[in-house]
């Protein structure tokens, strides 16, 4: 079980029955569970899109794309069945929020799918799970299972005449699957192999049916936008990125773990005061600020506020959420190195670009870490990470490529150094040393 | 080819949660391979014909997914995650640490057949690195030392 953390600048919204007993239905109900969709089943569905929209949720899996705007293009009218499909595959690296949304919070998933199917006209709702994420597929099914128990799923939810259910899935080890498409291709019991777009999920999706695909810690800001209003929730954020979000702090801190800030929070406090700053007296190297595919911040560049629109005028991605710091006993290149060799390990061979591309990186890299680097390798590398952007079914291919390049433009000079044999200049310097006493 | 009461009925429940039988296929593999330590010929040739599929169908996407396996592994299945949050908290130390303890390397099983040991991708665990899962189950901000400590855990357990 993940150890939970605080700290006072946090707002909890999303995060507010972590710690609760939440799990048990009973007790979610006097925490106010359940009541956001009794709300929503009074309210016509494009209220309820049109109050999302306004809320200015963003897409938490890393895209950040409006979710009322994602709802708006389902259509009103389908020969075939609609669905909402929740996404639960995390496996960005640096992301490890959903599951204490799952651990803890449950139902409040079960319940943000409940309204997305309410607002777009779905009586079929799927919640999945990463396979290695057994135990929450276990807390989700009894969660399931209690709500039906409940007459909150299932034929006539709430004695309102709207049929629903709700079915969790799991998966077997997949970052693809996390890609919408390849999701939808997983839970047809395929490869996760992705879909070419157009046509979008909301329009041909699961089994051909339009379907919405939200991230789980967008499904679960759900409740509380229908709740508290979408201005309350617009206001908790910056302008266009409503509300808060789960940021995961990970690597070199004094106090890494999950804290629910505002949107726009200074990524700055949130390196030295939030997370308690770098340990060891070591001082800030880089920052890699939404996940492992999202371009790296030097130390000068922090002084950004975390949201969609700032942190890509900073030329890199809010992302998912997962907050790598990296101190100045990192290597670069050795960090670009397992960078791509996850990229290149979970590329699932479909786009030429890609799977050719990440492995001829992960070779040259390889090479050029263990000392047998030539100068031309270093064009060499940010040539073949520019020759995949773009150019592939899914984002994988750009999801290699951005940090790829992004490391050579920054830290040229970090390359230079391992040039000519010599050996990597960080080996010597502590680097491989546990940060936990 | 028997499964546990428990797997039959999560297996004929799970058929009704979709418009077609093949949809159930992902999890229902790693179900049936907790069961049988791994997806051999005759549970591949049972979940085929149950699902309506060929033998060939469920290899394509058993090959696809990190987690199933064809090959047997040991009782308990080490996985050390090295993904950059993990790594830069000594991931790759624990990793070295267990290969030692072990005797084997990535992939390997011991003799006894106790443990397994794999390099593996993120697993959700970042913000307590490093972390490592053992079957499913996680164990985090680890030292070398407290690694000892879980191995001898389970040394104790399966040896019981």
């Amino acid at each position: 079980m993940a150890s939970l953390v605080s700290h006072p600048d946090e707002v909890r919204v999303i995060s507010k029955r972590f710690g609760q007993g939440a799990t048990d239905i009973d007790r979610y109900l006097q925490l106010d569970g359940y009541q956001a969709v009794q709300k929503a089943l009074a309210m016509k569905p494009d209220d309820l899109i049109n109050e999302v929209k306004n809320s200015g949720l963003r897409g938490r899996g890393g895209a950040g794309f409006s979710t009322g705007m994602k709802w708006s293009f389902v259509p009103r009218q389908s020969a075939k069945p609609k669905y909402v499909l929740c996404n639960g595959d995390e496996s960005e690296p640096g992301t490890c929020k959903d599951r204490l949304i799952f651990e803890h919070d449950p139902h409040s998933v079960i319940e943000g799918v409940m309204i997305a199917s309410l607002a777009v006209g779905a009586h079929q709702g799927y919640i999945y799970i990463r396979g290695e994420y057994r135990y929450l597929s276990v807390i989700m099914q009894k969660a399931i299972k209690d709500a039906y128990a409940k007459g909150f799923l299932g034929k006539n939810i709430f004695g309102s005449g709207y049929d629903l259910d709700i079915y969790w899935h799991g998966g077997a080890g997949a970052y693809e699957v996390g890609e919408e498409s390849a999701l939808m291709e997983s839970l047809e019991g395929k490869r996760g192999i992705p879909r070419i777009r157009p046509p979008f999920p909301a329009v041909v999706g699961l089994w051909g049916g339009p379907t919405v695909i939200n991230n789980a810690e967008t499904l679960a800001a759900v409740p509380h936008i229908i709740l508290g209003g979408a201005e309350w929730y617009a206001k908790l954020g910056t302008p266009k990125n409503g509300g808060t979000r789960l940021f995961c702090l990970a690597g070199h801190l004094n106090k890494p773990g999950v804290y629910e800030l505002p949107m726009g929070y200074s990524l700055k406090k949130m390196i030295y005061e939030v997370g308690g700053g770098i340990p060891n007296g070591r001082s800030l190297k880089a920052v890699v600020p939404g996940g492992s595919s999202t371009p790296v911040l030097l130390a000068e560049e922090i002084d950004i506020a975390m949201d969609f629109d700032s942190v890509a005028k900073a030329g890199s991605m809010l992302g998912s959420g997962g907050v790598v710091v990296l101190d100045d006993t990192t290597c670069i290149v050795k960090f670009a190195l397992r960078t791509i060799k996850f990229y290149q390990h979970e590329s699932c061979g479909w786009c030429i670009p890609c799977r050719e591309g990440t492995d001829w990186l992960k070779k040259t890299l390889t090479r050029f870490h263990a000392g047998a680097g030539v100068n031309k390798d270093i064009d060499n590398i940010y040539y073949l990470a520019e020759n995949m952007l773009g150019k592939t079914f899914c984002p994988l291919g750009d999801a290699a490529a951005m940090p790829t390049m992004a490391f050579v433009k920054k830290f040229r000079k970090e390359f230079e150094d391992h040039l000519d044999g010599k050996p990597c200049p960080f080996e010597k310097a502590g680097a491989a040393e546990p940060v936990m006493a | 080819m028997r499964f546990s009461d428990e797997f039959e009925a999560r297996f004929s429940e799970m058929l009704t949660h979709y418009p077609t039988r093949r949809s159930a296929l992902v999890p229902t593999l790693l179900y049936a391979q907790d069961e049988t330590g791994s997806l051999t010929d005759e549970v591949i040739a049972e979940l085929a014909q149950r699902l309506d599929l060929t033998a060939l169908e469920v290899r394509n996407v058993i090959s696809y997914y990190s987690m199933l396996t064809t090959k047997p592994r040991g009782k308990y299945n080490v996985q050390v995650c090295t993904n950059i949050a993990c790594m830069l908290r000594g991931g790759e130390e624990i990793l070295h640490h267990c290969k030692k303890e072990l005797g084997i390397g990535h992939k390997g099983t011991t003799q006894d057949g106790l443990f397994s040991l794999e390099e593996v991708e993120c697993i959700g665990a970042c913000s307590w690195a490093p972390a490592i899962q053992i079957n499913y189950d996680f164990h985090e901000n680890l030292t070398t030392t407290k690694m000892d400590q879980v191995l001898d855990e389970y040394k104790k357990k399966g040896t019981q």
